[in-house]
């Protein structure tokens, strides 16, 4: 069994969790993911690893509630356990892969989203421990929901941004990307992780400004192994599985129009279930809530 | 009785069970069953043994289902076959084992298939089990995949005394026994998880969310965690689609995903939490098994379904009962015909698909004749959801992860056939990850072949 050993709430609706599972941690890479179960009937759930102790047998996940499992995951407590875990899963980020000298001298700078911020930590910490310096644009709505700040602020050269200006630059991650450019700072690769919209734009920019972006795709997911196909996405003209051939791609190359229209395939059945499920016999439809 | 004819099996009445998930098919009892027995001859050279790809000895068994003898009967099975209950179910008999059969040259061949569900399902009510496994040796053995080749080298190698522990991608052991074929056809807790207890019986440890060449590699499994040698069972289960416009619209699976869904996830049942579309008209490509279990678990769902496939009746890959099965619920099916585009709505949900007539011209690499396109015969047909089912290829994640492992150029790993031996010392490879896209009898008969390849090479070790 795969037993939670601490559980933190990071904002309201968004926890972290530290679970046993010596296999995943064993083997993690930054940018790979897993995929767990809460109990015996539950969906298959991915999310990205955010941290892993490998000598522990724990990894670290960072999730927000979006609708009926993410919400059971929530209600889960220290000592109890996931029903499945399994990973990791997908790709390592291709900077695990290059000579450490080279990465040293590249200038990257990553942004974080929402929740995406968990997955950056992941790359940051490891890069830190390489002895790599990068810059980190972090973005939220609004301060309150702003999290793992002084996590992040310990690994990278931070930014922070929010919509409401709140706290930090005001305005969103494109601004303050922006901002810094015009600051004259220049980088030689973004990475940005977030919300599909957030990475739509970020790609947006910095095709204008003429640098290489790494995104981290979200589709949805079946079984995560490369046997259903659910997860297809279009990069450069060709049909890619975001679960195997992924989760990182050339942000260039995507074709973020049709990857948020697959997005919204079980919008509907999906919110309806839930609904149904929270409401009971209230629910009864009509009000444009489930789509 | 006429003996010419075969007792007729009892099965749902096709309207109602088109609106249900139960098994079609309600199985031989025992007035049935010896009645079906007595019409064997039991020939000296008995031809439907050359025709079955385990070599069971056919009229052995059914000469003790006609004598009453169940135990007798599952015995002589258990010599050559580990999963009866399912291959009795699920083997394409027509082509196999029946196909042969004496009896089929002048009327119909005996009910192999059924005689030997019969057989296995008796026996697991009478709670007949396996034979134990011998004295443990302690040797460890690895076996990585849970569908038929996997489930059948373990159960041997764990008969033969070796410590075994099955390595499952899934959360859940059976392969496409479990997430492929449906609940009306294989019943999944009443059949496959009692043929997976039984292999568990025997103390095969099962280890489910472990991804070869992701959680831990085969190397590792043999350097670091003692096993001494190792079987690939990992199956073939990539998809493929088409690549024609549209293929990207909502509403357009693969049979993979479509199936995993309701099968895996249990999503056919109205309280399961996995979401699945319930199209109100659907086309399903292709021609095979896959193909009519997506378009009779779509048309359970409730949607009008059509099988469009680009040869004729005739090259249906198919078992024949399941084409039957499938044009008694009211499947229709749309021949030499093949999709070349597919349309979306305003909101990107598939609306149409422009199909084109084919004919069939010479014959091709596989001896069937080649279909061709006939020219200006597109027309439409109105859908809102579109099924994939062109086959599947082996998943590279083993092959690339593993050093030393020789593939072909289909991606499939090359092992001998007699004893399943890879290009890799103390690595074994069998079923559909060898074949690609093949027959449960034939994984399950290269998984025991691998098991006696694999005891031989430990022995001489
Ligand atoms: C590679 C990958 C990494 C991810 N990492 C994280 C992470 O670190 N933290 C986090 O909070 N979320 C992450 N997500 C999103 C997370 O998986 C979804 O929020 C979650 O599946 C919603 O499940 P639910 O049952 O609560 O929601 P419901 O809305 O009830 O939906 C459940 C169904 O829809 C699918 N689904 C719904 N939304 C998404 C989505 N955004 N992405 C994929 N599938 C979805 C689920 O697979 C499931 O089938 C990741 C997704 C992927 C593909
Ligand atoms: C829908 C459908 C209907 C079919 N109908 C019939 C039929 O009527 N009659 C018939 O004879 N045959 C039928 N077949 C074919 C038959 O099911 C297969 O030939 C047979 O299951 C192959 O067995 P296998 O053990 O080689 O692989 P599989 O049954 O595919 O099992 C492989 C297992 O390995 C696991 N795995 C894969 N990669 C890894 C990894 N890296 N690490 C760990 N585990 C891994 C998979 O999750 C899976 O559980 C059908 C197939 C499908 C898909
Ligand atoms: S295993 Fe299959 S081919 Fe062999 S006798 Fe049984 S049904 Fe026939
Ligand atoms: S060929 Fe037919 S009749 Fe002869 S032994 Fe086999 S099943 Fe019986
Ligand atoms: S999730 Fe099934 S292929 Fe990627």
């Amino acid at each position: 069994m795969f037993k939670i050993l601490t559980k933190e709430t990071l904002a309201p609706s968004i926890f972290k969790m530290d679970v046993e599972a010596p296999r995943v941690a064993k083997h993690a890479l930054p940018g790979q993911f897993l995929i767990v179960r809460v109990d015996a009937d539950g969906e298959r759930i991915p999310l990205t690893i955010c941290d892993y102790d490998s000598e522990a047998g724990t990894v670290q996940i960072v999730f927000q509630v979006i609708g009926g499992d993410t919400h059971r995951m929530s209600q889960l407590e220290v000592g109890d356990c996931f029903h499945d875990v399994v990973g990791p899963l997908g790709r390592p980020s291709d900077l695990t892969e290059m000579p450490i000298e080279e990465l040293k001298k590249m200038r990257i700078c990553f942004i974080a989203g929402g929740v995406g911020t968990a997955p950056v930590y992941c790359q940051l910490k490891w890069l830190k421990k390489n002895g790599v310096e990068v810059d980190c644009i972090q973005g939220a709505r609004t301060k309150e929901i702003i999290i793992l700040e002084d996590e992040m602020r310990s690994v990278s050269n931070l930014h922070i941004c929010t919509d409401d200006g709140s706290y930090g630059i005001a305005g969103n991650v494109c601004v303050a990307l922006q901002q810094l450019w015009d600051e004259g700072r220049r980088f030689d690769r973004v990475v940005a992780i977030g919300p599909m919209i957030m990475m739509k734009f970020v790609c947006q920019l910095t095709e204008k400004l003429g640098v290489e972006t790494i995104v981290s795709m979200n589709p949805i997911m079946v079984d995560g192994t490369g046997m259903c196909g659910a997860c297809r996405l279009t990069v450069g003209g060709e049909v890619k599985f975001a679960c195997v051939d992924g989760p990182e791609f050339d942000g260039h190359k995507v074709d973020f129009a049709q990857a948020m229209q697959r997005m919204r395939l079980y919008k509907t059945e999906e919110g309806r279930l839930y609904l149904q499920a929270k409401e009971g016999a209230t629910h009864h439809g009509g009000c444009g809530q489930c789509g | 009785m006429d003996m010419m004819k075969k007792v007729p099996v009892r099965e749902q009445d096709p309207k109602v069970r088109a609106t249900n998930f139960e098994e079609v098919c309600l199985g031989y009892n025992r007035e049935e069953a010896e009645a079906e027995a007595a019409r064997c001859l039991n020939c000296k050279n008995p031809r439907c043994v050359q025709g079955c790809p385990v070599s069971i000895n056919i009229p052995g068994f059914i000469m003790k289902v006609k004598d009453g003898d169940v135990k007798g009967a599952y015995d002589v099975i258990s010599e050559a076959s580990s999963l009866p209950a399912v291959c009795g179910r699920v083997c394409p008999q027509e082509t196999q084992c029946e196909g042969k059969c004496v009896r089929g040259i002048k009327g119909e061949p005996v009910s192999i298939g059924k005689l030997e569900r019969y057989v296995a399902d008796t026996a697991r009510e009478m709670g007949i089990k396996p034979q134990m496994p011998a004295e443990k040796n302690g040797r460890k053995v690895a076996v990585i995949g849970s569908g038929p080749s996997g489930l059948s080298c373990a159960g041997d190698l764990a008969k033969m005394g070796y410590d075994v522990t099955i390595f499952e991608a899934l959360h859940k052991a059976g392969g496409v026994l479990v997430y492929g074929i449906p609940e009306f056809r294989l019943p999944k807790e009443a059949v496959v998880e009692k043929e997976i207890d039984n292999v568990r019986a025997l103390g095969v440890k099962i280890e489910t969310d472990v991804v070869i060449g992701k959680s831990t590699t085969i190397d590792s499994l043999i350097e670091d965690e003692g096993f001494e040698a190792v079987f690939i069972g990992s199956g073939a289960g990539l998809p493929k689609f088409m690549g024609i416009p549209g293929e990207q619209a909502l509403g357009v699976f693969s049979a993979n995903e479509f199936l995993t869904r309701s099968n895996l996830m249990g999503a056919f049942r109205e309280d399961s939490r996995t979401p699945i579309m319930r199209p109100r008209k659907c086309v399903v490509v292709g021609g095979g098994n896959v193909a009519m279990d997506a378009a009779r678990t779509a048309l359970r769902l409730g949607a009008e379904t059509h099988i469009v496939y680009r040869r004729s009746e005739e090259e249906l890959p198919a078992r024949r009962e399941e084409v039957h099965h499938a044009k008694e619920e009211g499947i229709i099916f749309d021949l030499l015909t093949n999709p070349v585009e597919i349309h979306e709505d305003e909101n990107g949900w598939v609306k149409s698909v422009t199909c084109i007539r084919m004919e069939l011209g010479e014959p091709d690499a596989s001896g069937r004749r080649r279909p061709v396109e006939i020219p200006g015969s597109e027309f439409e047909i109105e859908c809102d959801a579109v099924i994939m089912s062109l086959g599947t290829s082996p998943n590279p994640l083993i092959s690339s992860t593993t050093k030393g492992l020789d593939i072909n150029r289909r991606a499939c790993i090359i092992a001998d056939e007699e004893t399943g031996s890879t290009s890799k010392a103390g690595v074994y490879a069998g079923g559909d990850a060898v074949t690609g896209a093949a027959t449960v009898i034939l994984a399950m008969g290269a998984g025991r072949a691998a098991a006696k390849g694999i005891d031989e090479y430990l022995r001489a070790k």
